[in-house]
């Protein structure tokens, strides 16, 4: 009782997915702080290798509920069995990933319990609260830290009175680490109820596409990244070209994807990816806390930017005060010749 | 057979065209100081729910929206566009909810309409970003959710079939009515106004309700509704690191490649 508990989903492979390890290895940190154990939730189907790979995370126990109406994801049917899962329990904490499937899955979870859901935490801590207003006091409880609104101000959230404290974390955000190779826990298997027949009916799934990752900057050591300030579509090309030069993917803010300069799947920062690469050149960018929350653990970060103000210039290693499409193509040419 | 649809819309201040007296000095939103916009995954859903009232005729579409009453903004856009009716859920005993005391109000709404077949929302607005209040809205109403759609392909004998974005492609499915729908920015863009009905709109008035209105459990609403508080906000301050500050002149970009180079980081 009074557990860590992570939600893990799946991949297409039926292996836990990378954001679900990541939160694995956030949950222990909080469970051993905590005095308390790391749970893990598992609903598939035939996801019993699955389950013991969560051992090395930490994990103490493994709830697991093997049926195939589970696979693949549907909300109800993993409402169903999460929701009567997390009654019982009564866990303190339940992490999620901020995956289309934690978003999905998450809020409707916290809307029936009745309880609070902080979305893309970037920090989860432990910490202790007092009431402003009543004066009470609560200690150890979650502290829920995430950027907000327009990017100026870093809120830190927390839910008091109501349990479990429930946050989604965006890929990538938390690092996963093996806690102990040799780390065993066990698994509690868990029975479906009657109840997931209705569950079944509601939605069916007639056809899935799964696409290969085209755009993979994740694991990327070099990122030529873009704002706003490019100024249009055809000025991100000038950004593919750097990139291919230098070995590098390119990456985009979040203001340059809604302007349709470049594709979702490039955006950098709290409701994109997190990278940390060696290199980061960070392109006609302003520097939004969003956005540097997502790349501010770059070893070495260049800015180019007609602004000598702009906030990501604090952050940077090198500031190059320009304009982007005049001195691009001039580093791009200092460093051919450089390398001959 | 004719559908009974709601869209759930909200009004969001402008995140792109945030100025310098965006925040106050003690770091809340000035709200009054930001432009507004129809939250744009708001729209896409508006069209969605347009879409089956072009395909199902006779259906109906009313738009409901929590807000200050400026807020009736939005649905005089959005009948101009095509929705029959709308909504504003306006009063002071909202403020300072959260997703799930927005969800309860909105549901609360909901019910009065009597039933309804098809909820239709954007996936998430553009100043918290967070998608609750979709799936929250469905479970208050205990009916099933698609989110993440992108493409209505067909409305027939009670079901809905759509395509929806998952981590890594998409997937078509089928779902029975009742269902709350929420809608990507991946999805068609709204129909433009009819300047006819643009005209009529702005002297039109617009619904209002408030809490006494929803049959609402008071404590369930607003701050006193929600389970998350702010315990701390920081304004940002950057910690400067060793920073050098370069001209782009052809010797300065010239060292400075030389130099990443030699480091074995480019």
């Amino acid at each position: 009782m009074n557990n860590v508990l992570v939600y893990c989903e799946l991949s297409e492979k039926n292996t836990i997915a990378d954001i679900s390890l990541e939160l694995c290895t956030k949950g222990r940190q909080l469970a051993s702080r905590l005095g308390c154990r790391l749970q893990a939730a598992v609903l598939g189907s035939d996801v019993k290798a699955a389950a013991e790979s969560l051992y090395p995370y930490g994990v103490d126990d493994v709830f697991l509920s093997d049926d195939r109406r589970l696979s693949p994801y549907r909300t109800l049917p993993h409402f169903d069995v999460l929701s009567k899962l997390i009654q019982r329990e009564q866990p303190q904490i339940v992490l999620f990933g901020a995956s289309s499937v934690g978003r999905d899955l998450a809020p409707r979870i916290a809307s029936f319990l009745r309880c609070g859901l902080t979305a893309d935490c970037t920090q989860l801590e432990i910490g202790s609260h007092e009431d402003p207003k009543t004066g009470k006091a609560y200690e150890n409880i979650l502290l829920q830290i995430r950027p907000a609104f327009g990017g100026n101000i870093i809120a830190t959230i927390v839910c008091p009175e109501t349990r479990p404290q429930m946050a989604t974390v965006r890929e990538g955000v938390m690092k996963k680490e093996i806690f102990d190779a040799a780390y065993r826990g066990t698994i509690i298997p868990v029975a479906v109820e009657a109840s997931l027949d209705a569950a079944d009916r509601a939605v069916e799934i007639l056809s899935r596409e799964i696409e290969e990752r085209k755009v993979d900057i994740k694991g990327a050591q070099i990122i030529v990244a873009g704002g706003y300030g490019m100024g249009s579509k055809e000025n991100f090309q000038l950004l593919h070209q750097f990139a291919r030069l230098i070995g590098g993917s390119v990456g985009a803010t979040r203001a340059a994807v809604d302007a349709g300069f470049t594709e979702p799947e490039r955006q950098i920062g709290q409701t994109g990816v997190t990278v940390r690469p060696k290199l980061y050149i960070a392109c006609g960018i302003s520097g939004a806390v969003q956005h540097r929350a997502g790349m501010e653990q770059s070893a070495k970060i260049i800015s180019i930017n007609t602004d000598p103000d702009a906030p990501i210039n604090a952050i940077a290693d090198y500031t190059i005060v320009g304009d982007v499409m005049t001195v691009i193509p001039q580093f791009m040419a200092c460093y051919k010749n450089n390398l001959k | 057979m004719s559908y009974k649809i709601v869209v759930l819309a909200k009004q969001v201040p402008d995140t792109h065209n945030v100025g310098a007296d965006a925040m106050n000095a003690d770091g809340t939103v000035n709200r009054a100081a930001l432009p507004t916009v129809f939250n744009p995954e708001d729209l896409k859903a508006l069209e969605m729910a347009l879409q089956v009232k072009d395909r199902v005729p006779g259906s109906t579409v009313t738009v409901v929206t929590m807000g200050p009453p400026r807020a009736a903004e939005i649905i005089r856009d959005a009948r101009s566009r095509g929705a029959d009716d709308g909504i504003v859920l306006s009063d002071m005993r909202f403020a300072g909810a959260d997703t799930l005391a927005t969800s309860y109000a909105l549901s609360q709404l909901i019910r009065q309409l009597g039933p309804v077949d098809l909820i239709f929302g954007g996936r998430q607005a553009i100043d918290g970003d967070t998608a609750q209040v979709g799936p929250q809205v469905a479970e208050k109403l205990e009916i099933p959710q698609v989110t993440y759609a992108e493409e209505l392909l067909d409305i027939a004998d009670g079901t809905i079939t759509i395509r929806r974005r998952l981590e890594r492609g998409t997937e078509c499915v089928k779902a029975q009515l009742p269902v709350l729908v929420t809608v990507t920015s991946a999805a068609t863009d709204c129909r433009f106004p009819n300047i006819h009905r643009m005209f009529r709109q702005a002297g039109e008035e617009v619904r209002v309700m408030n809490a006494d209105g929803i049959d609402a459990d008071m404590e369930r609403l607003g701050m006193k509704g929600s389970p998350t508080k702010v315990k701390k906000i920081e304004n940002v301050v950057l910690a400067h690191k060793e920073s050098r500050v370069l001209e782009p002149t052809e010797a300065a970009l010239n060292e400075l490649s030389a130099t990443l180079i030699r480091e074995h980081i480019l």
